[in-house]
């Protein structure tokens, strides 16, 4: 039987984890070329910085979930110098044996998923030697919704608010502050922006704690409401690349749209036959949206835009 | 941009350093190995393999189980050893790998030599090496509670089977609560026959499945889920839900607001939800067990009992698990059946364990689960002492019924007799029951 209210909140829901799994993903991928394997273990970092300051510390939610925000923003910056410029190991490079050690893993697909599928390794395994193969987690505010017979958590709902404000609060950073012009200026054309004064060199530095902070957000928003372990980053992959690669080049609108379209056909097919079937029509959208629109939906939406002008 | 192109050197660094990587991490697993010396021949030694999840998808379920091994068997060579021979212990984590599992039960058998082996958490690992056991005739302990029906003369499946479990706990919700019941499941193969014995206990309880899910063990939003509960409106839940990712039901369905009673066969003995998770997302759970810690008999929970004794050697441990307990009993029916067997031969110690090996009380402390404990002969499963636990809305967990509960299907219904015919099937209750289609 189809209610329309569930249905609704279905797709909200469906839409607020799509969104919040890929965006952060998206932006070190569209602005940095960085596939980044260890997606997963950002978001582990946001939900554990998040669940520890709240349980141990005795922070409120909101600010545990800042902490752990910013926790990953950070961790972030530090896998940037060390791994994906090679900043630091270069400067200890040039310090002791006089030369650089490493080569930056910008635009090099296929070393950067090597490197953070190795990271991603260590960061699990890690994760369990340090603090076991669970962690207390911490209650899920707000209670619940009743409507007839039914019920929905109200967290949840409210999770679809919050990435919807995400995606606006990226979109204005990446097109009203002096840093997303930059920013996409590296990523048209990198050498001539450097030639005109643009420090790419901290453009990429901030666009990777920028993603990290993003999937840092996104493992403290779900926090309240998953168990804590080492594995926890798994569920968000499929959602995350399945988003992006569907989304096309345009960061923000594509995982926008990705998110919408992929939330819809996720949430008729689990309202209609089970989570079972949701799952399927995810999966078998993405492949047939990968057959016609080979470079997403943004790239499909550019070239309809191109084809028009030259008409003109 | 000129930095995309990539030479094949660089490629091939990096594959090597991601292939140095991963051997390390398979090396660092067996460094953890307990091996002592492999210079005693087999004759002054007891060999006995453990292989039990310590990382991976497993780890918070394995963890216990190994650790439970490891006590048993210290216990055992501090009291003398099993007839005067001290046990020699391999254990290897596998790493919750199934091809992993299939390459150290080779090891445990051709290199080792093992008299015994423990191995596996999931069904799918079991079936993955019984056919290495059975080819190798290898004397093989299971001791994860499971969907049942396993039949194999090598294989002794000593945990509880879903008709056990679900056997305890369905009755009883049917009694306080009412027939009609909705059963949630991980698609799996131990979620489908669990759903299936649902089916078959419902009948005779007369009792109705008014609908049923199955879940993906990936998945981890089950707002739908809980609408289609409501929808139904059953009286109760059968949840088979399995893993870390399915926990997050119990989470969401407490912060939505769904208070119906939910009986399990797999929540909170195995993985301990009701520490893990912030109350009262257990609250109204009813698990059907043979064991978890908070089981109140003398042998469990006196001072120098079964909990004190596992907790001095681990004072870190988070929890003592239900396979936990299976793990540790059953090394002591081994090491009753080499005694009445007087030799390491291992058809010989089958034929002794088919005998109907019995712990009871006056060895306390093997049985904690209850006053005796007694292994069916016939069909290598147990006869648990089986208990109905109940958490509250501050997950207090308290006892609220027990009994003694027969394997039932292979010894009734299937007619397995092992001492007479050498198999190593696997029967399911589809083939069996009507009500199971």
């Amino acid at each position: 039987m189809v209610n329309g209210i569930n249905l609704a909140l279905q797709f909200l829901d469906s839409f607020a984890f799509i969104v919040l799994a890929a965006a952060g993903l998206a932006i070190i991928f569209g602005i940095m070329g960085v596939i980044n394997l260890a997606h997963g273990e950002f978001i582990l970092v946001g939900a554990y910085a998040t669940t520890l300051s709240a349980t141990k510390l005795g922070l409120p939610l909101a600010a545990a979930m800042l902490v752990g925000t910013l926790v990953t923003a950070a961790f972030g910056v530090v896998v940037e110098r060390f791994i994906i410029s090679g900043a630091v190991p270069n400067w200890i490079g040039q310090e002791t044996v006089g030369r650089n050690l490493v080569e930056p893993l910008y635009d090099r697909l296929a070393d950067s998923m090597v490197a953070t599928f190795g990271l991603s390794l260590i960061m699990v395994q890690g994760a369990r030697v340090v603090f076991g193969n669970s962690i207390d987690t911490v209650g899920t505010p707000f209670g619940n919704i009743a409507y007839g017979a039914f019920s929905y958590s109200t967290y949840r709902i409210v999770l679809s608010g919050v990435s919807i404000a995400l995606l606006v609060g990226v979109y204005y950073i990446f097109t009203k502050t002096e840093y997303g012009m930059t920013a996409r200026a590296t990523i048209q054309d990198e050498e001539t922006a450097r030639a005109l004064g643009v420090d790419t060199e901290r453009i990429y530095m901030a666009t990777f704690a920028i993603g990290s902070g993003l999937a840092g957000l996104t493992g403290a928003l779900f926090a309240p409401t998953l168990s804590m372990q080492p594995t926890l980053g798994d569920q968000f992959l499929v959602e995350a690349f399945v988003a992006v690669v569907v989304g096309g080049p345009s960061v923000v609108l594509g995982t926008a749209l990705s998110g919408g379209v992929l939330g819809a056909i996720q949430a008729v097919f689990t309202n209609l036959y089970g989570t079972f079937f949701g799952r399927i029509a995810l999966l078998a959208a993405a492949m047939v949206a990968l057959r016609f629109l080979p470079d997403g939906i943004t790239g499909f939406i550019e070239a309809v835009q191109s084809r028009r002008q030259e008409g003109q | 941009m000129n930095r995309s192109s990539v030479s094949r050197r660089e490629f091939l660094g990096a594959g090597g350093a991601a292939v140095v990587a991963g051997l390390a991490g398979c090396s660092g697993g067996q460094g953890q190995s307990g091996a002592t010396t492999d210079t005693a021949s087999s004759s002054d030694v007891v060999k006995i393999g453990v292989l039990e999840d310590q990382s991976g998808n497993f780890a918070l379920v394995g963890a216990p189980k190994h650790k439970a091994s490891m006590l048993a068997i210290e216990e055992i060579n501090a009291n003398g050893g099993i007839d005067g021979k001290q046990i020699e212990t391999y254990a290897t984590d596998p790493q919750s790998d199934n091809q992993r599992y299939q390459e150290l039960t080779r090891e445990m058998i051709n290199e080792n030599d093992v008299d015994a082996l423990w191995a596996g958490y999931s069904s799918a690992t079991r079936e993955a090496i019984r056919p290495t056991i059975d080819r190798n005739e290898q004397l093989y302990f299971y001791t994860t509670q499971y969907e049942g029906g396993v039949c194999d003369k090598y294989t002794f499946a000593v945990g509880p089977t879903a008709r056990q479990q679900l056997g305890i706990v369905l009755p009883y919700l049917r009694e306080e609560f009412g027939p009609k019941i909705y059963t949630i499941a991980a698609d799996y193969n131990f979620g489908q026959l669990s759903a299936d014995w649902v089916k078959v206990l419902a009948d005779e309880n007369d009792a109705e499945v008014v609908g049923e899910e199955f879940i993906p063990l990936s998945e981890s939003s089950f707002g739908s889920v809980i609408n289609n509960i409501q929808d139904a409106d059953p009286d109760f839940v059968m949840s088979m839900l399995v893993g870390a990712n399915h926990t997050a039901f119990y989470k969401q369905k407490a912060s939505a607001g769904l208070d119906v009673p939910i009986g399990t066969s797999t929540a909170m003995a195995q993985g301990y939800e009701h520490r893990r998770l912030d109350p009262p997302a257990m609250a109204n759970i009813y698990a059907g067990v043979n064991y978890m810690e908070e089981v109140p008999t003398a042998s469990n929970t006196s001072d120098g009992g079964f909990v004190d004794r596992y907790y001095e050697k681990y004072p870190d441990a988070p929890y003592l698990n239900e396979e936990a307990e299976t793990n540790y009993f059953s090394t002591y029916m081994y090491k009753k059946a080499v005694e009445q067997a007087g030799t390491l031969e291992q058809p010989e110690v089958i034929e002794a364990l088919e005998s109907g090996i019995e712990l009871g009380t006056e060895h306390a402390p093997e049985a904690p689960e209850g006053e005796t404990i007694k292994l069916d002969g016939a069909t290598h499963h147990v006869d648990h002492h089986m208990w109905v636990m109940k958490a509250d809305d501050q997950h207090n967990v308290e006892a609220v019924k027990n009994e003694q509960i027969p394997e039932q299907f292979l010894s009734e219904t299937v007619g397995c007799n092992l001492p007479e015919n050498t198999e190593t099937t696997q029967y399911t209750p589809v083939d069996y029951f009507e009500e199971a289609e």
